[in-house]
């Protein structure tokens, strides 16, 4: 135990959590974008892992991790429409429809990854992003080395969560975003179109999630390996409640998560004669004690999970 | 040559035909009344002049060019603004968010403070008032109105159009209101209001159209007809005046509530120790402005909504700690509630299923645990020959229904049950005025019965038809009490209002 005290431990033990954060908080702001237009997506889950085979297969094919992501996030958004076209086109439950796409793109990565990476490229390891020391900020004590000594998609992370909330509060979209989320009626007669507003944040949802994987493959694990995705678009959906619809809220509860899974490694490896099962509970315990705690206090976008028909009467 | 002329104006939703070729030719800088029954296709007209129904036929032209309405936007583009019945404002955001959504560029960044100024200006030339950096669940319903009123006029309309603008408001709102449109009109702004209170049309309109059953079936100056006339063509008849002949006395005390206090969902307080008791054989009416603590009242009475203090007994006995079903089956309390699709009827079920939602447990709806479905059947076919529920079958999807005869499955479902005490909440909210007499009628019976009734509504006029004793609601107090014959609506206004002159009921 005295090892997690001391402020080397505490400085890795954080940058642990940042880089485990990371895809979580990828998806949380993708759930908070989707959820603030009136659209669950229960499907982060299975974006995740789309963005995860399509970073692995875009890398390999071209040996750039930034063409792995491009190619992810293509992959992303193509989910992201699908939901779309789902549910707002064709009116199924949000849920069922996200959860449809979670199964799909189970199914689907696995069968391309078995199929195409192996045969295509022979490897399937490749290279990724590496940590990118940003000078000065990096020598800050403890949170320097957690914070400042990533990997560039860490980095592309913070700006965007900033940048996300700077859209969505300070301008005419951001506005638009949360009316069609609120009340579509209203916002539909104000002039807006609701379904378009509802398709570019799924776009964009499903393109932060798939970024969440590009994360999993291209910075950590190195390799597209099946149901990497492990419950954290799940997470990130606690995530979105915890940080109350908010785009920094949700990314600062993903770090929370974080801290949970950084945690529960840690002290798998300092107790080894307790079964590791134990520990692995923690993130999904604590997300779910969080959801029981915070879910009724805080309020959900009014429209979210309802389909909007115009002519309905 | 008028400004804005509808030609030929159909809408088909499926085989139901809500509009059957309407013209309409209004003047710029005039007031249009269009009045009617629920159903006559008022609204329909309305939301297709606003682009939100596409016609089945027919075409618009504004200053003699024909427009083509694919959107609200598109009407917006044209200088049409419409203030819905009910108002449609995205609660969470702020005034001035509502105000300026959609009218610029998507990548444009909110200037609030330069809007919020011209909010300003704006809404102190049409004596709006009202502060543009509040969020729109905390006002009251006038101001909401006030900011759909303002939300249009900032996008710079022409032609507003309003769908029963008056429901929301109480009496003196209704004053200011009338006045505010005059000074809309007077600086050149063409007006359509949609409306079934004959008033307002002889108040405010230059002319009026009175549409039925989806046509027109008459265009006139108000200056050249009479409210007498216009109700016999907006109703296709002679409107009868309730006999409201009491055949017994009231009796004892049957329903006493206590210095009730409960908060609301939003955790800010609903009714502050508010008292009534109602007699058997007496019908109480509560008026007051929509949400002083009505619908918390009821839901209190009812089971629904648990007390923070307070006390309810029906005939001397405590019902505080009774469950809703406890309540029904011990207290004999009814309920007919103010939202009749979400609490009074299962809408995808059929009308035979509302009609025994409250005896579907015991015989001789249920025999040995089993539903019985020709008994079922033979009650639902007698309720609705007696109640006059018009559908085609017991087995239609009750969602079908008009509201008025959804409210009398609910009504008929809940006298059936022979109550002592009978909750009725807003019972005529989005009727014509048949159901309205029909609704009335059949409480009056229910009095004369021996029933406790206790009928809250916003509609004086309504309360005044059937109540015997009127207690007023402001801020989850009764602020006063009258009799029927000392009501006028500037002393009831003041009421409504806060301005507290009798004791409590």
């Amino acid at each position: 135990m005295d090892a997690l005290l001391d402020t080397g431990a505490i400085a890795l033990l954080l940058a642990a959590t940042v880089r485990l954060a990371v895809p979580v908080g990828f998806a949380a702001l993708g759930g908070v974008i989707a959820e603030r237009s009136g659209v669950y997506n229960v499907g982060l889950e299975g974006m995740i892992l789309l963005g995860a085979l399509g970073a692995a297969a875009g890398t390999l094919a071209t040996g750039s991790p930034i063409a792995g992501c491009v190619v992810g996030v293509a992959l992303g958004v193509a989910g992201g429409l699908l939901l779309g076209l789902l549910s707002i086109t064709f009116h199924v439950n949000q849920l069922v429809a996200g959860i449809a796409i979670n199964l799909l793109s189970a199914g689907l990565t696995a069968f391309l990854a078995r199929g195409l990476i192996a045969s295509l490229f022979g490897s399937s390891s490749v290279a990724g992003f590496s940590q990118v020391r940003l000078p000065g900020l990096a020598e800050l004590p403890v949170i320097g080395s957690a914070l400042f000594t990533q990997d560039p998609l860490a980095y592309a992370l913070m700006v965007l969560t900033v940048l996300v909330a700077f859209v969505v509060y300070r301008t005419h979209a951001g506005l638009r975003l949360r009316a069609a989320g609120e009340n579509p009626r209203a916002a539909d007669s104000a002039g807006v179109n609701v379904t378009q507003v509802r398709f570019t944040a799924l776009a964009m949802s499903g393109a932060f999630a798939a970024l969440g994987g590009c994360h999993l493959v291209l910075s950590q694990i190195y390799m597209f390996s099946e149901g990497m995705s492990a419950g954290k678009g799940f997470i990130a959906l606690a995530a979105v409640i915890l940080g109350r619809w908010h785009p920094v809220g949700a990314v600062a509860a993903a770090l929370f998560f974080g801290l949970c899974e950084a945690l529960q490694l840690r002290l798998q490896f300092s107790n080894p004669n307790v079964p590791y099962q134990i520990f692995l509970i923690l993130p999904y315990a604590a997300s779910l004690l969080v959801l029981v705690w915070f879910f009724g206090r805080s309020r959900q976008p009014a429209a979210a999970g309802q389909v909007y028909e115009r002519e309905s009467r | 040559m008028s400004f804005l002329i509808l030609d030929g104006i159909s809408k088909k939703f499926g085989d139901f035909s809500a509009l059957d070729h309407v013209d309409l030719s209004v003047e710029r800088g005039t007031v249009r009344a269009l009045l009617g029954e629920n159903g006559a296709g008022k609204t329909t007209l309305m939301n297709v002049l606003y682009g939100l129904y596409r016609p089945t036929s027919g075409s618009i032209y504004i200053g003699q060019k024909p427009i083509h309405l694919r959107s609200p936007s598109d009407a917006i583009a044209h200088g049409i603004g419409m203030i819905h019945q009910h108002v449609q404002l995205a609660e969470a955001l702020t005034v001035a968010e509502n105000i300026v959504l959609g009218i610029d560029r998507s990548t444009s960044l909110i200037d609030l403070r330069r809007h919020a100024r011209k909010i300003a200006v704006m809404s102190e030339s049409y004596g709006l008032e009202i502060d543009p950096a509040t969020e729109v669940w905390k006002l009251p319903m006038g101001m909401r109105q006030r900011v759909e009123i303002l939300k249009v006029l900032y996008r710079g309309a022409d032609i507003l159009v309003l769908d029963e603008p008056t429901s929301v408001l109480a009496p003196n709102e209704i004053d200011m209101f009338l006045h505010r449109m005059r000074i809309l009109r007077d600086s050149g702004k063409t007006i359509l209001f949609v409306t079934h209170k004959l008033d307002e049309v002889m108040a405010l309109a230059d002319d009026v159209t009175v549409m039925r059953q989806g046509r027109v079936v008459a265009n006139c100056r108000v200056a050249d007809t009479d409210p007498v006339r216009l109700s016999r063509l907006m109703v296709g008849r002679d409107v009868a005046p309730p006999a409201a002949v009491r055949t017994r006395e009231a009796g004892d005390v049957a329903l006493e509530c206590r210095d009730l206090r409960m908060r609301n969902d939003r955790g800010t307080t609903a009714l502050d120790g508010l008292s009534i008791s109602v007699r058997s054989g007496e019908i109480l009416g509560i008026a007051g402005v929509d949400g002083n603590g009505q619908r918390e009242l009821a839901e209190a009475i009812c089971g629904l909504k648990l007390l923070d203090a307070g006390r309810i007994s029906v005939r001397d006995i405590d019902v505080t700690g009774f469950t809703a079903e406890q309540r029904h089956r011990i207290a004999r309390i009814g309920f007919v509630p103010e939202d009749r699709h979400g609490t009074g009827l299962v809408l995808d079920n059929p009308i035979a299923a509302n009609l025994v939602l409250r005896s579907f447990r015991r015989p001789p709806i249920a025999r040995y645990g089993f539903l019985d479905h020709g008994q079922i059947a033979r009650t639902a076919a007698d309720l609705m020959n007696r109640y006059d529920i018009r559908a085609r079958s017991a087995a239609q999807s009750t969602r079908d229904l008009s509201g008025g005869n959804q409210q009398k499955i609910v009504l008929a479902r809940e006298i059936e049950a022979k109550p002592d005490v009978l909750v009725v909440a807003q019972a005529t909210k989005g009727l014509d005025i048949g159901a309205i007499e029909f609704v009335h009628s059949k409480l009056i019976e229910e009095r004369d019965r021996g029933t406790a009734i206790l009928y809250i509504s916003t509609e004086l006029e309504h309360i005044a038809e059937v109540a015997d004793r009127i207690a007023v609601i402001f801020r989850g107090r009764i602020t006063g009490e009258l009799l029927p014959r000392e009501l006028s609506a500037e002393r009831a206004g003041l009421l409504m209002s806060g301005a507290c002159t009798g004791e409590a009921a």
